[in-house]
């Protein structure tokens, strides 16, 4: 493999990873926080559609972004409302949520569609973009890649290093038991599912705006279920999360980069497209197998109900 | 239970009460919980709370805590009259509390437990040290470093005692905390406790254990059915007396009779070990019992130390790699599932009412096709006869007298000692073989609590043998023929239970018994250590 092809395929992989990240952190604290929102998908296609729709009427993809944000949290809002208001059940919301969010956006989107936006140009960090083989791959990017990093370390440091991290991990446990000691465990919740919801948003607006700037009905293509599943392979665990991500990019640009070569190989195309997602699967689970790691960091009150008493 | 220990806690000088609760009353939808319901705590008083389950005892405590908030009623704090808005509130106004079920965080470490309960944002590390000056100065051996899943059950209380005694308050609230401790840790507990009090923290102990309220408490407040009915000087009173005015009537005794134990043995563990990956589990190591048609064998043992496991391979909820090790009735049935040892007419209890017990949306004729559809016949030509299946739940009903609806009624609208009944009545109306029981009267009232042991006593004398596993020391102590003790999921030896004392089965409890790798390793060091291991 020659040099410039590992830079532009490592290049293609971090792109490809990072609507991934930004998604799966979200839906981590919204987990940790013991509710399940399976409505990742809908929220994505929401913020894609709501990004796209006000980058191409202000032609700024900043705004853009903000807008795909407040459209995840809008619609992340009503799963809060539902669930955790109302008390309905967290699955059925959630997939309910899904098929509306993705029916929506394809209504709202008509009219974009082909469209194009004019590309958003990457930023260049100075120097070690220089340098050889990963530079120019790694921190020449789009600026969401480096917001994804921080995110990153944003959430590892919220989750177990602020006390703040350590009551969500307490109501995501025993919401019964942080009600007893005096946190607000439905408030706590809904934070946990708005920021759900704005991750969501913030990733579907990368893929309208900065992955494919053009809008196309069911364009999010599953990564909203890739995220929840990557968030459950993971153990819950950030730094998993990101390895899974990028594993799945990897694989996905792999493949696409040997069907695209022309090389002559016996497999059928299909088993290539399937490789990102069992090929991801299957190494979360072998190294999240120990079952010490799950009881320790799986959310034990994940998806259940919580009525303050009284 | 301590009758070595009857030194009366000195009384506290008489000064302006800290609490006063006005007809405090609490109305659910379906009960009253409290009805008008008055109470005072001077400062450094030790004051017990005492009923029955179901009595109201614990529905007063949360709204002195503000858990929940009471319909009617004032609370005056101090002399002023306060509305506890919520636990947070109460902390802050100097009110701690211990729950009965721990509220403690699995996953999370000691020192993570107490911050998470501590206002604003204390620094871990100064955190862990002051845990360590507390629990050295009221001797609560506590590591602040250790993750809560770890630890014992004893340790998790102390855990729970000194997250309250960090924030330095003035009222101490402890739900039934003895539930859970062996004799000896009763006995630090009670050392700890009087010397919060003489320091002039008020105390508020909730029990229905009425030699301990005896030996602790200066004074207490009687409830029954969510109303006062009567206040005494434990110290004056006599466990009897102080049962009368907790249920009305005398305390019904077990005619316990002698055993008839032949050489039958109907139930053998033949070198049990299970090993189980789940770091919340214990492993079993080797355990050796004999259980003879016609007696009462029990297992004594702080809970999590082996209880669930030891119950699972028994009932063939986790069936084991090899026959051998469980024997019912002579067959080697570590292989078999529930259903294949139930066919050999062993019956089973488990611990978890709802869930494992009975399925809490089912109704009862159909709890108790569950697991007597094959020993009563309740299948014919391959389908339920489900008029047999309810005479047998009304059957169950009656000569258990389970206050429900009828056989119709769901289980999950049962409380919880009504439904314990209906299952101890489901299991030994099919006349088994051999019945094993894990905690038969957890949560049920002292009177239907006797009519089970009774009940568990009369068909020992028809020749089942009987098998109980409990946590309740003076149960086991009334109705077993031959006690034993598990700890760290080994088994001590099994004695007669007229050869042994309170005393000695506390100790064992440790895992200290003669033999025992612990008891060796442990000879010189200080018998408070091994305590603390517990």
């Amino acid at each position: 493999m020659d040099a410039s092809l590992f830079t532009s395929m490592l290049f293609a992989t971090v792109v490809a990873g990072t609507p991934l990240i930004i998604v799966s952190l979200g839906l981590l604290v919204n987990e940790k926080a013991g509710v399940l929102n399976l409505g990742a998908e809908g929220m994505m296609a929401m913020g894609a559609v709501a990004a796209f729709a006000v980058t191409h009427h202000s032609g700024n993809p900043w705004l853009g972004v903000l807008a795909g944000m407040g459209a995840g949290m809008a619609v992340s809002l009503i799963f809060g409302l539902l669930t955790l208001t109302l008390q309905a059940n967290q699955v059925a919301s959630g997939l309910a949520l899904a098929i509306f969010g993705v029916g929506l956006s394809a209504f709202i989107g008509k009219p974009f569609e082909s469209i194009a936006l004019p590309a958003v140009p990457p930023i260049r960090i100075p120097f070690i973009a220089d340098l050889p083989l990963i530079g120019e791959a790694l921190y020449n990017q789009q600026a969401l890649v480096y917001l994804s990093w921080a995110m990153f370390w944003a959430v590892v440091w919220f989750l177990y290093r602020s006390r703040a991290g350590l009551i969500l991990r307490a109501v995501g446990e025993s919401p019964a038991s942080a009600h007893a000691i005096g946190h607000p465990v439905i408030l706590i919740r809904y934070l946990a599912v708005l920021f759900g919801g704005a991750m969501a948003g913030i990733g579907g607006a990368f893929l309208s705006v900065f992955y494919t700037p053009m809008w196309v009905e069911g364009m999010v293509a599953g990564r909203g279920w890739i995220a929840l599943a990557l968030v459950v392979f993971a153990t819950w665990r950030p730094l998993r999360v990101l390895v899974g991500a990028y594993l799945f990019g990897g694989v996905m640009i792999t493949q696409l980069f040997i069907q695209g070569s022309g090389m002559q190989i016996d497999f059928p195309a299909q088993f290539l497209s399937s490789l990102p997602y069992w090929a991801t699967i299957i190494v979360l689970v072998v190294i999240s197998r120990n079952v010490n790691t799950i009881r320790l960091n799986s959310p034990m009150s994940l998806g259940k109900p919580f009525r303050a008493e009284g | 239970m301590l009758d070595t220990m009857t030194q009366p806690t000195p009384t506290p000088a008489q000064t302006a009460p800290r609490l006063v609760l006005s007809n405090i009353r609490k109305v659910y939808p379906t009960v009253v919980a409290n009805d008008n319901v008055n109470l005072e705590v001077a400062p450094g008083e030790i004051h017990a709370v005492l009923g029955e389950n179901g009595a109201g005892k614990s529905t007063l405590m949360k709204i002195i805590y503000g858990v929940t908030r009471p319909s009617a009623g004032e609370m005056q704090w101090e002399g002023k009259t306060v509305t506890v808005e919520s636990p947070a509130h109460a902390r802050e106004l100097g009110i701690g509390m211990v729950f009965q079920h721990f509220s403690l965080f699995e996953t999370l470490t000691v020192v993570e437990n107490v911050a998470l309960a501590l206002p604003g944002k204390p620094d871990l590390g100064e955190l862990a040290q002051r845990i360590e000056e507390v629990s050295k100065r009221y001797g609560l051996p506590v590591d602040p470093r250790r993750h809560v899943h770890a630890l014992s059950v004893g340790e998790r209380q102390r855990v729970e005692i000194v997250r309250c005694l960090l924030q330095n308050p003035r009222l101490l609230i402890m739900d039934e905390p003895t539930s859970v401790l062996t004799p000896q840790a009763v006995r630090k507990l009670f050392e700890t406790l009087r010397q919060l009090a003489a320091e002039g923290c008020s105390i508020l102990y909730i029990s229905h254990k009425l030699d301990e309220i005896k030996e602790l408490c200066h004074s207490a407040t009687v409830l029954r059915g969510g109303r006062v009915t009567g206040h005494c000087r434990p110290g004056e009173e006599t466990p009897e007396s102080m049962a009368r005015l907790m249920i009305g009537k005398d305390l019904p005794v077990c005619e316990h009779g002698a055993s008839h134990a032949s050489d039958e043995v109907r139930l053998r563990l033949a070198g049990l070990s299970h090993a189980t990956p789940d770091p919340f589990a214990t492993d079993l190591r080797d355990i050796h019992l004999d259980v003879r048609a016609g007696e009462i064998v029990g297992i004594a043992g702080v809970s999590g130390n082996g209880q669930q496991e030891l119950l699972r391979a028994i009932s063939g909820e986790e069936p084991l790699a090899e026959k051998f090790p469980v024997q019912i009735l002579g067959t080697e049935a570590g292989r078999m599932n529930p259903g294949q040892r139930r066919k050999l007419g062993m019956c089973f209890v488990p611990e978890e009412r709802l869930g494992r017990g009975a399925v809490p949306t089912m109704s009862l004729a159909d709890n108790a096709i569950l697991t007597a559809a094959k020993s009563q016949h309740f299948v014919s030509g391959g389908f339920l006869a489900f008029s047999r299946a309810r005479d047998f739940a009304q059957n169950c009903i009656q000569s258990f007298s389970v206050k429900c609806g009828g056989p119709p009624s769901p289980a999950k609208s049962l409380s919880g000692g009504n439904l314990q009944k209906f299952i101890m009545g489901r299991e030994i109306l099919q006349a088994p073989k051999l019945l094993v029981c894990a905690q038969p009267t957890w949560g049920v009232d002292v009177g239907a609590a006797a009519f089970i042991r009774q009940s568990i006593i009369d068909l020992r004398n028809r020749g089942c043998a009987v098998l109980v596993i409990s946590e309740e020391l003076d149960e086991l102590f009334e109705i077993c023929d031959r006690i034993a003790v598990i700890a760290k999921g080994r088994l001590s030896p099994v004695r007669p239970t007229a050869e042994t004392s309170v005393e000695d089965i506390g100790v064992w409890m440790s895992g200290l018994w003669p033999g025992s790798d612990l008891a060796a390793q442990q000879s010189e060091q200080t018998g408070e250590l091994a305590h603390a291991q517990a």
